[in-house]
């Protein structure tokens, strides 16, 4: 490349980032990675609400993983009102989160990233070349979208979940019903991480400090303590303390970093590196003939680890399914009492902290919330550096694309982002 | 003859309803053959330059910047349709609309001197004409796919304007106010989503706006009776639509009502 890079929108990523590369004496002399979707204060207008309008406030910070904003807040005010959860809401509830795993992975692997390993600009033409391969791809997303509808009502912002459960457990028969068309996209599945692995990633390895929520029984997504590759195991109380928000001029997101002061980086890889032997046997199957073992250390392959969490999801979603038998009631009755509360499980794109303050009236006094993209925007940051060197001789349209493949591979959700963002106009 | 174009934009907001369009997986191949996506960021790299025929904006004005957007894309586009609720009521983010957004900039921002924002959230149709409003949050797909048809074959989309309440007595779903003491905003709500609170046992929260022709004095007089909570019926209007002028009209009311209660109990 022999001139600045500027991207004033970024394609097929969740929201609007800027992306600019400028050049001194041949080499790369300034990356600017600039987020101008506006701020939305989401904390801020949560004060004085009632506790119960929590999860359908927060779900509208994203339209891709509104059952993720869900999750980690109704966990968090169940532990502020010290509420527990009978434990067949906790099946049912991961039962929905395995529904937003395969709606969001499917979009990203074969909508937004794929594009960018098989040289198509959208998975419109690449429909044209391989009309069966973006086929799948959309059933095993409408698959999800399924069942974020039976059990939630619709797949974009669901109805049904309250703190202390469910408002009506869905109906026996519509969630069996999907069982088939599960096992269909268990095996589609299969076929997307052998495509997968078919691809050419760029060769690119990082040293990086993965962190995900981990559980001794499995392979953790609605629950669990946070477990960085460094070591380090603490409960999601300890989460502040050891991992910082900081607000930076040039972006409308706060970016995280450790208390240390080091990036690091949450979503699939992460989980996947983590945890991968608490994966389902026939996901680590997948993985084992594919030849992926952890870690990983290349973030481009982050859609290898998509698809294999995709078999895992599918594969659990069948026995949650198949197990869905409703009794008792769908939500715990308790009486409202002020108290403190945090709640984290992992989005599609990482680990998503909440936490309130709930007065005796029941109305919330305080609210945090940390999305997994504003935790990686620093380690994205970083990698776009380390990427500087390589991409410098490349042609400038190549080197175009390398720099927002490697964004895009993160799967960033800039909108989430963004209740806390910046917005800063680069003058030049 | 070239095939119309269309092009799909974001301001403020969760992407849920550009989500929507990618959501109908089954049209959503056909779609790209009848019609010419001509930008489309979220699904494609390949922007071609306007005019356009058609654009269907998600999200709400909110800073200067997207301000200047609109504007263009208004003198770029022959249809300009507003999807969603924030592009036709301001979103949930309009809810900072009635706090001084220094105070809430200083809860989530360390340095609010950072932050480029409009006093207010509002809706597509505050700053540019607007030529057809489709309602939800999220819009509903299907009422999407007959805007596109509509628009395509130079009709008026075929909408129902009628409450949620409406749709819940010819389904036969049981009145979560009047059998449950449930409150609920269905009477005052627009149609659309497929009565979807009330199917599932809650009541209904506003989030298709103001059925056009609803009373919402009579919604308050049924509903607050039966508050589980105080502010509760209230909430329900400032809520997801809260700056469609009928809510908040409504919320300014009850408002009002509170504070004369709260004088007369000094």
């Amino acid at each position: 490349m022999n001139q600045d890079i500027h991207i004033p929108a970024l394609a097929r990523v969740e929201g609007e980032g800027a992306l600019t590369i400028r050049l001194k004496d041949g080499a790369i002399n300034e990356i600017l990675l600039n987020i101008y979707e506006p701020p939305r204060f989401f904390e801020g207008f949560l004060h004085g609400r009632y506790f119960q309008d929590v999860p359908d406030i927060t779900a509208r910070i994203c339209g891709i993983c509104p059952v993720a904003y869900q999750m980690s807040s109704v966990q968090a005010l169940e532990a502020a009102l010290q509420v527990t959860i009978s434990p067949e809401v906790r099946l049912l509830r991961q039962l929905l989160y395995c529904a937003e795993y395969i709606e969001s992975h499917a979009l990203h692997i074969y909508l937004l990233q794929a594009p960018d390993l098989v040289n198509h600009e959208s998975a419109l033409t690449l429909a044209v070349e391989a009309p069966d391969l973006v086929k799948q791809g959309l059933r095993l997303k409408k698959i999800g979208n399924d069942l974020l509808k039976a059990i939630g009502g619709r797949s974009v912002h669901p109805v049904n979940t309250c703190v202390g459960g469910f408002y009506r457990w869905p109906a026996e028969q519509a969630i069996h019903g999907l069982v088939p068309e599960l096992e269909w996209a268990r095996q589609a599945s299969i076929e997307t991480v052998r495509w997968a692995a078919t691809l050419n990633y760029p060769d690119f390895e990082q040293e990086y400090e993965f962190v995900a929520l981990n559980r001794i029984e499995e392979y953790a997504i609605y629950d669990g303590d946070i477990l960085s590759s460094k070591g380090k195991r603490i409960s999601p109380q300890e989460f502040e303390k050891n991992y910082i928000e900081t607000h930076v001029e040039r972006s409308n997101a706060l970016h995280s970093h450790t208390v240390d002061d080091r990036t690091y980086f949450v979503g699939p890889l992460a989980r996947f590196n983590l945890n991968y032997k608490k994966l389902r046997p026939m996901a680590k199957e997948a993985a084992r003939e594919i030849g992926l073992k952890a870690p990983i250390l290349n973030p481009y392959k982050g859609l290898l680890a998509r698809a294999v969490e995709l078999v895992h999801t599918c594969d659990l979603a069948i026995e949650l399914a198949n197990l869905y038998q409703p009794h008792g009631p769908s939500h715990v009755e308790f009486s409202v009492q002020p108290g403190e509360g945090c709640g984290v499980s992992e989005a599609p794109r990482g680990l998503l902290y909440h936490r309130y303050v709930v007065d005796e009236q029941g109305l919330i006094r305080f609210a945090k919330i940390t999305p997994p993209t504003a935790q990686n925007f620093a380690q994205m940051e970083a990698d776009l550096w380390a990427l500087a060197p390589t991409a410098v001789k490349q042609p400038q349209e190549e080197a175009s694309l390398s720099f927002e493949h490697l964004l895009r591979s993160y799967d960033p959700c800039i909108s989430c982002s963004t209740h806390f963002l910046k917005l800063k106009i680069e003058t030049g | 003859m070239s095939k119309p174009t269309v092009a799909v934009y974001k301001f403020s907001s969760c992407d849920g309803c550009q989500l929507s369009i990618l959501n109908l997986e089954d049209e959503l191949l056909e779609l790209a053959g009848a019609v010419e996506i001509a930008y489309f960021l979220e699904a494609r790299r390949r922007t071609l330059p306007g005019p356009y025929d058609i654009a269907l904006v998600e999200g709400s004005i909110t800073t200067p910047h997207e301000l200047e957007r609109i504007q263009e894309i208004r003198k770029q586009v022959k249809t300009l349709v507003a999807l969603g609720t924030c592009a036709t009521a301001g979103g949930i983010q309009a809810l900072r609309n009635y706090t001084r957004l220094d105070d809430l900039s200083m809860v989530v921002y360390e340095h609010p001197e950072y932050l480029h924002a409009l006093p207010k959230s509002v809706p597509l149709s505050e700053q540019v004409k607007v030529d057809f409003e489709l309602w939800g949050c999220p819009v509903n797909k299907y009422q999407l796919v007959e805007v596109i048809q509509a628009l395509l074959q130079k009709r008026r989309p075929n909408l129902p304007t009628q409450s949620v309440c409406l749709d819940c007595k010819r389904r036969g779903i049981v009145c979560m106010a009047v059998a449950h003491g449930v409150a609920c905003l269905g009477p005052a709500t627009r149609t659309g989503c497929g009565v979807l609170c009330p199917s599932n046992g809650r009541g209904c929260y506003g989030c298709f706006g103001p059925a056009p022709s609803a009373d919402m004095k009579t919604v308050i007089t049924a509903m607050l009776p039966i508050e589980r909570y105080p502010g509760e019926v209230r909430g329900l209007f400032s809520n997801i639509s809260n700056y469609a002028p009928a809510f908040r009209a409504a919320a300014e009311m009850l408002a009002a009502q509170s504070n004369q209660i709260a004088g007369e109990n000094k």
